[in-house]
């Protein structure tokens, strides 16, 4: 179990992790997914109007990305955690 | 074989599967019976979790929604994965180190109070009761279709399945079921829409022939995207892809409805109680990010059998004298599920969405469920896809089924009436709870109540406005008081109950008279807001609450071990 101070770093460090990929979320599903449809419309990827193509499609597959990455950076985060207890 | 024996055999082999894993998996702990003895591996958890989620709605109904919304279908494909993110960043390993077994524990400890234990038993039992009936309906809808029995008999025969599994098995039994039930769904999803796309665009993976040209027919060298834009021009319906238009629905409606069904994902009850059953807090993280993969898959196939169906059905029917229609069309048509109605005495079918005028009705549902017969398909594949929407169906209403079980057995009678009650007797309620529930759902499923399409907006709705604040003020805030969170919920949850009575079931009037512009099924964002508002600003003048409090939610907020 980490010490005081150590479990102030990790939540710290943990609420950072949240706000940058919440904000990656909000762009992703709100931005590119709606607000922004009409104009990546105007771009063409194969047959897909590119708005359409993230409101459909291309959010999803980063939501899936974005779990992933947290829950690897949060292996890597407590892995560093529990080494610095352990040397402290 | 025929559909009617192909399906008699897949169905009952699916059915004898589920029995038999139930068997091998009874429980006689009641952490067995409320969250599988939390040693569900990952893996398994993600993909029972698929099965959870991906109800009746999603197998069934989603696919044929979009097909006739066009670009707006992305609120439904959006919302009900974006919430998984929510669900895995601000919920599901806070609730996994907290360590109980259900939701309204939570909501009770962490707001120290009864009244918040029973003002949560209360919304997780009408949330899921609300979710139930539709999947008990929904089985209703595959008997009698592909096995020509009366829907009475279809509901009695699912109800006797989820009885056997849920009281014997417990979560454990749900879970490993869930698991052979997310098997079969997907790939009874996958192997129609893989053999459409391969058709249609010469692709075999859905999602690339989504973006193709088309190889055959009057579209053929077109892209697939391009062709419906025509059709509907030609129509004179607004643009397949186009965003915001006339006859679309608003931005600020989209982005509320978004956001409600995302925030309604992560506050349901039977969704989050499935984080509870791996060991340890970073398992919870893993599990959310197999769930959603699991999900995915079939997230984004639906939009693809959406425009594959769009362009089949206007093609094959439009303007096609009605002698000549296609067999399966006569087919479903002895359903009601589709209906040609010579308006203007030609003979002919014509395809049009002005209810005055039109000539076809058509049900959602038959996109998904009528799609193998429109792509000639063999007899063995409408049978897999009967059995999909059933596996769909009946994991959905056990989650459900579980969560009415354990909030009346583990947070009612045992927390506030009997807390002398041993463990044996505690599952003895908790089976009782679970056969009663499921007669009543049964129940539900037969004689449905009229306002069932409403009922849904009431689910995500109620879940964004009371539980979502809640659970995530909890975690994230050591400040939030009984006060706060009590008047918070109880305001969300009026706010929002209130808004979609009045313009669901009173009829206070259409779009035009919307507050802000959002309809009843995006209310919820508002609710939601409204509540954290009032949460946070109850705390500030009220006593923070007790110290152990604050140090369980320290504790909770720790790296897992």
């Amino acid at each position: 179990m980490p010490r005081d101070s150590n479990a102030k770093a990790y939540w710290r460090a943990n609420l950072r992790i949240l706000m940058l990929l919440l904000t990656v979320w909000a762009l992703a599903g709100f931005g590119l997914g709606i607000v922004a449809v009409p104009w990546l419309n105007e771009f063409h990827v194969a047959g897909f109007p590119l708005g359409f193509w993230f409101a459909q499609q291309g959010s999803i597959v980063i939501f899936v990305v974005l779990i992933f990455v947290y829950a690897l950076w949060m292996d890597r985060l407590e892995r560093r955690m529990a080494k610095d207890a352990g040397e402290a | 074989m025929d559909i009617q024996g192909w399906t008699y055999a897949i169905v009952g082999a699916t059915f004898a599967l589920y029995i038999g894993i139930a068997f091998w998996s009874r429980v006689h702990t009641t952490s067995d019976f409320y969250v599988a003895g939390q040693g569900v591996p990952a893996l398994a958890n993600g993909m029972a979790t698929g099965a959870d989620w991906m109800s009746a709605a999603s197998f069934i109904s989603m696919a044929g929604l979009i097909s006739f919304m066009g670009f707006d279908g992305a609120i439904y494909l959006l919302g009900w994965t974006g919430g998984y993110v929510l669900l895995a960043l601000l919920l599901a390993p806070y609730l996994r180190k907290f360590g109980k077994f259900t939701v309204p524990e939570f909501v009770g400890d962490r707001y120290y109070s009864q009244t918040a234990r029973i003002v949560a038993v209360v919304c997780a039992i009408f949330i899921s009761f609300t979710y139930v009936a539709g999947q008990m309906r929904g089985v209703g809808v595959v008997f009698s279709r592909f096995l020509e029995v009366d829907i009475e008999t279809g509901v009695a025969i699912g109800v006797g399945m989820v009885f056997v599994y849920a009281t014997l098995g417990g979560m454990r039994g749900i879970t490993y079921t869930q698991v052979a039930q997310y098997c079969v769904l997907i790939v009874a999803y996958l192997i129609p829409a893989v053999a459409i796309s391969s058709k249609m665009t010469g692709h075999p993976i859905p999602q690339l022939g989504f973006g193709a040209t088309v190889v055959e027919g009057p579209q053929a060298g077109a892209f697939l995207l391009e062709a419906i834009d025509q059709i509907h021009r030609d129509l004179g319906l607004p643009e397949y892809t186009g965003a915001f238009v006339a006859g679309k629905r608003s931005m600020i409606d989209m982005l509320a409805v978004t956001l409600a069904l995302m925030v309604g994902t992560a506050g349901l009850p039977h969704v989050i109680i499935r984080f509870y059953t791996v060991r340890t807090a970073r398992l919870a993280r893993w599990s959310a990010f197999w769930a959603l993969t699991f999900i995915a898959i079939l997230y984004t196939t639906a939009p693809a059998v959406a425009a594959f169906a769009r362009v089949n059905l206007i093609q094959t029917l439009h303007e096609r004298p009605y002698a000549e229609a296609p067999e399966w069309f006569t087919n479903w048509e002895a359903t009601g599920l589709i209906a040609f109605n010579d308006r203007n005495g030609d003979g002919r079918i014509q395809y049009g969405e002005d209810p005055a005028t039109r000539e076809l009705e058509i049900d959602r549902d038959i996109m998904v469920l009528a799609n193998p017969e429109i792509a000639r398909l063999p007899a063995w594949v409408v049978a897999l896809v009967a059995a999909g929407g059933l596996a769909a169906a009946l994991s959905t209403a056990a989650g459900l089924l579980l969560v009415i079980s354990s909030s009346i057995s583990h947070d009612l009678v045992k927390s506030v009436f009997r807390q002398d009650m041993s463990e044996k007797r505690e599952l003895l309620v908790a089976r009782v709870a679970a056969g009663g529930a499921v007669l009543v759902a049964g129940y539900f499923g037969i004689h449905p109540p009229d306002y069932v399409a409403a009922t849904v907006a009431f689910a995500f709705g109620l879940a964004a406005a009371s539980f979502f604040p809640a659970l995530v003020l909890g975690v994230f805030s050591k400040r939030v008081t009984s006060e706060g969170a009590i008047a918070g919920m109880t305001l969300g949850i009026g706010f929002t109950a209130a808004y979609i009575i009045a313009f669901k079931i009173l009829g206070w009037g259409g779009p035009e008279d919307w507050w802000f512009g959002i309809s009843p099924e995006g209310i919820g964002t508002v609710g939601m807001l409204l509540n954290f508002a009032v949460t946070l600003t109850v705390s500030r003048f009220t006593p923070p609450p007790p110290l152990e409090v604050q140090q369980m939610v320290e504790r909770i907020r720790l790296p897992s071990d």
